[in-house]
C-alpha cells in the first residue's frame, strides 16, 4: 500500500517537471517501484522483466534521445484547462467502474474460475515444467508468443532503418549517407 | 465503517486510475514529444497493474508450482502482461526514433513549433 | 580520474557474473521465475553497459554489427522453424507434443527451443536499438 503511494508521488513528479533529464531519472524510479509492487502481488515473472526493460533498456533508450535532442522542456502557452477536464471526467468515470470490482486478493473471484485453474493443476502433467508462467507463454499460448517475438524484430528492423547512417545537416536539411 | 472498508480494498484500483489518467494528461496536455511518449509508457504501465492486481490472491503465492504450497496466483494475467511489457518498450523505442528523426528534420520536439513552422509553409 | 578507474575496474570484474547470469535465468526459466524475455534483456544488459563504459567502438569490435543484424531473424527464424518443424513431424503448427516418444518430452524440448529463440531475437534488438541510437550522434 505504501509503495502504491509512492507510484502516485513519483507520477506527480514526472507531470510537473519540466527538466527531461530529470524526468527521464523520475521514469525509471517508476519502473523500479513497479517492478517491487509486482513482487508484492506475486507476479516474480512479471517482476523481473519489468525492472530489466523499465528500468534498463527503457531508460537507455530514452538517456539516447536526449542525447541527440535538447534537454529542457518549454512551458505551455496557455494554461491547459480542458486537458485536465477531461482527464478529471474519464478518471471518474473509471473510479464508479471500480465499485463493482471484487476487493482486492479474494480467492472467489471470477477470473479464478475458467481457465485458470485448469493451467495450474494440469501443466505439470503435460509439460513437466514447473514454472506455469513459461509453460503458458511457450506452449499453450505460443502463438501470442511468436507475434510478440515478431513485434520486438520489427520494432529492432524499424530503429535500424531509421536510424543507421550518419546525419550530415543539422536542422532543416534531411541529407545523409547510408553506411555500408 | 462500510465505506472506509471499501476504500481500502479498493486502494489499487484508484491508484491505478489516478496513474492511467495521470498518464493520460501527460499525452494530451503537453508539448513536448519526449514528454508525451515517456507519459505514454506511464498509461501502460497503469495497465499492467490493472491486470496483476486481480490475479493476487491472498494466502497464495508466486504461480511456480512446489509441492509445499497449495494456492497460487493466476498465471494467466502474467503471460498477457509480460508480453505487453515487452511490446511496450518496442514500441517506445520505435517513437523515440521517430523522434530523433523529427528532430534533425525541424530542429525542435516541441509541438507547437512544428506546427506552427508547417503553418508557415 | 580515479572515479573513472574504480568504475573500470568494477565493472571488468563484474560482466562474466551479468552474463552468466543472464544464461542462468534462461536456462532455469522452466524452474522458477525466468524465460527468454528476461534472459535476452539482461544479455543485452551486459554489452550495453560495455559499450556505456569503453565505448561503442570497443564494444562494436566483440559483438560487430553484422552479428547484431543476424541475431534479430535468427530468433524468430527459430521460433517459427519450431512450429514448422512440428508440421513435418506430423502435428500441427506449434504442436509440440510430435517431437518425442511421449507428449510431456516433446513439448519440453519445444518449449527449450522457443525460449532459445527468443533469447536471440530479444537481445539482438535491444543491442542493434542501442547501437543505432548511438551511432546517430553528431559524429
Amino acid at each position: 500500500m505504501a509503495l502504491l503511494t509512492l507510484l502516485a508521488a513519483v507520477t506527480v513528479g514526472v507531470v510537473r517537471m519540466r527538466n527531461l533529464f530529470g524526468v527521464v531519472v523520475l521514469a525509471s524510479i517508476y519502473s523500479f517501484l513497479m517492478a517491487s509492487l509486482f513482487v508484492a502481488l506475486d507476479a516474480v515473472d512479471v517482476a523481473m522483466t519489468e525492472a530489466a526493460v523499465g528500468a534498463g533498456v527503457s531508460t537507455v533508450v530514452l538517456l539516447a534521445t536526449l542525447h541527440l535532442t535538447g534537454s529542457m522542456e518549454y512551458p505551455r502557452p496557455r494554461k491547459a484547462y480542458l486537458p485536465l477536464f477531461v482527464a478529471f471526467v474519464t478518471g471518474a468515470a473509471l473510479v464508479w467502474g471500480t465499485f463493482s470490482l471484487p476487493p482486492f486478493g479474494t480467492a472467489d473471484a471470477p477470473i479464478h474460475q475458467h481457465v485458470a485453474p485448469r493451467y495450474l493443476s494440469e501443466s505439470i502433467k503435460e509439460t513437466l515444467v514447473p514454472n506455469v508462467v513459461t509453460a503458458v507463454l511457450a506452449d499453450y499460448r505460443g502463438y501470442d508468443t511468436l507475434g510478440e517475438a515478431t513485434v520486438v524484430f520489427t520494432a529492432g528492423i524499424g530503429v535500424m532503418l531509421l536510424l543507421r547512417g550518419r546525419r550530415r545537416q543539422s536542422a532543416g536539411r534531411t541529407r545523409e549517407e547510408h553506411g555500408p | 465503517m462500510s465505506t472506509l472498508k471499501t476504500f481500502i480494498e479498493h486502494y489499487n484500483y484508484f491508484i491505478t486510475i489516478f496513474l492511467m489518467v495521470a498518464g493520460l494528461y501527460i499525452v494530451i496536455a503537453r508539448g513536448n514529444m519526449i514528454k508525451k511518449l515517456v507519459g505514454l509508457a506511464l498509461f501502460q504501465t497503469s495497465v499492467y497493474l490493472l491486470y496483476i492486481a486481480p490475479g493476487k490472491i491472498i494466502g497464495g503465492t508466486a504461480p511456480v508450482l512446489d509441492p509445499a504450497f497449495k494456492v497460487y496466483a493466476n498465471p494467466l494475467p502474467h503471460v498477457l502482461i509480460l508480453t505487453a511489457i515487452v511490446v511496450g518498450v518496442a514500441t517506445l523505442a520505435l517513437g523515440l526514433a521517430i523522434v530523433a528523426r523529427i528532430h534533425e528534420a525541424y530542429g525542435t520536439v516541441e509541438e507547437d513549433e512544428i506546427f506552427a513552422r508547417e503553418a508557415e509553409e | 580520474m580515479k572515479l573513472d578507474l574504480i568504475l573500470r575496474v568494477v565493472i571488468k570484474l563484474f560482466l562474466p557474473f551479468i552474463l552468466l547470469f543472464a544464461l542462468y535465468v534462461q536456462f532455469h526459466g522452466e524452474l522458477g521465475p525466468g524465460g527468454g524475455f528476461q534472459a535476452g534483456v539482461i544479455v543485452a544488459g551486459t554489452f550495453i553497459l560495455y559499450a556505456i563504459m569503453f565505448g561503442a567502438h570497443a564494444a562494436k569490435r566483440i559483438v560487430p554489427q553484422r552479428l547484431v543484424e543476424l541475431m534479430v531473424p535468427l530468433g524468430v527464424l527459430i521460433f517459427a522453424g519450431t512450429g514448422a518443424a512440428a508440421q513435418a513431424f506430423g502435428g500441427n503448427f506449434l504442436d509440440y507434443a510430435v517431437f518425442s516418444h511421449d507428449p510431456p518430452h516433446g513439448r519440453e524440448l519445444g518449449i527449450f527451443l522457443v525460449e532459445v529463440g527468443v533469447l536471440i531475437t530479444v537481445s539482438g534488438t535491444m543491442i542493434a536499438i542501442f547501437y543505432a541510437f548511438t551511432g546517430r550522434g553528431r559524429s
